[in-house]
């Protein structure tokens, strides 16, 4: 669907292209983005066959909806806003997850508990494989709370704005800085007890 | 003075570099003076860096023909 000579041309004017109803701008934009859509669903859903569901269905009714998108955001951030949508439905249909909700109060009166302080060795580039290392970084996120996981996902792997996932998870500012303190932290510890310098033991802090 | 529990409480908009310079300043004076921030500071830091650098997933071959064969149908049904 999608072809090369597309593939420079910049997102605005494809998203015109495409709501003039151009299928092969629609093509590319789902090309530039379904890897990036595929992973935050894998990340959000934490289920194989829910993500391919929530890339499939993400791309259909970015499709269906195209009159609606309004152009004062990018076109990216606005397809990630369908994709968490679809990816917390999941999560609760499923219902395996009691913290799915993004609306509840949430104590973050632990948020800066530390346990761990260990300086890392060299670089975990360097030590551990491409595979070993990706599989490192999925488990400890996986570990997280949903609630601190879509915050973390959008903020720090997709790379999106506090504005921006503040929209795209309907929360407040401060409860979108508040819970990526929080996801960060305790992504911190969970590393730092696989890369810390050998040798180095954790003690206790505050 | 600013306690280690202060320096962390604002650990994630000084690593955003979105501090104003007055208290980046203050931040900065507590982990030349205290190891321990500076270790947490560090590794908190290359925490984000690392899954900054992580590549999106490849979509399998055969989700993504599912997804296009998908697409295609409701292009159709559109255009109908």
């Amino acid at each position: 669907m999608a072809v090369s000579s597309q593939a420079n041309i910049d997102e605005s004017t494809l998203v015109a292209q495409a709501r003039e109803g151009d299928t092969v701008a629609f093509g590319e934009l789902v090309r530039r983005y379904e890897g990036k859509i595929f992973r935050l669903a894998q990340h959000i859903t934490q289920n194989r066959e829910d993500a391919e569901d929530v890339l499939q269905e993400t791309f259909l009714k970015a499709y269906e909806h195209l009159d609606q998108f309004q152009g004062n955001s990018k076109f990216y951030t606005w397809v990630v806003r369908i994709a968490v949508n679809q990816s917390l439905m999941k999560l609760r249909r499923r219902k395996t997850d009691r913290s799915v909700s993004l609306d509840e109060t949430i104590d973050t009166g632990e948020d800066t508990i530390v346990r761990e302080i260990a300086a890392w060795g060299e670089d975990p580039e360097e030590r551990f494989s491409r595979e070993e290392l990706g599989e490192i970084l999925d488990s400890a996120v996986q570990g997280l709370e949903t609630p601190y996981r879509s915050v973390f996902v959008l903020r720090d792997i997709e790379e999106l704005s506090t504005e921006e996932t503040a929209n795209a998870l309907g929360l407040s500012i401060p409860a979108v800085k508040s819970r990526l303190l929080r996801a960060r932290l305790q992504l911190r510890e969970k590393l730092t007890r696989q890369f810390k310098r050998k040798g180095d033991d954790a003690f206790a802090y505050m | 003075m600013l306690t280690c529990k202060d320096f962390l409480h604002e650990l994630s908009d000084y690593l955003d570099a979105s501090l104003d310079a007055k208290l980046r300043a203050k931040l900065e004076e507590h982990i030349s003076e205290c190891p321990n921030c500076w270790v947490i500071a560090d590794t908190t830091r290359r925490t984000i860096q690392i899954y900054k650098g992580m590549e999106p997933y490849p979509v399998p071959a055969d989700v993504q023909e599912r997804l296009m064969a998908a697409l295609e149908r409701k292009m159709a049904d559109k255009r109908g």
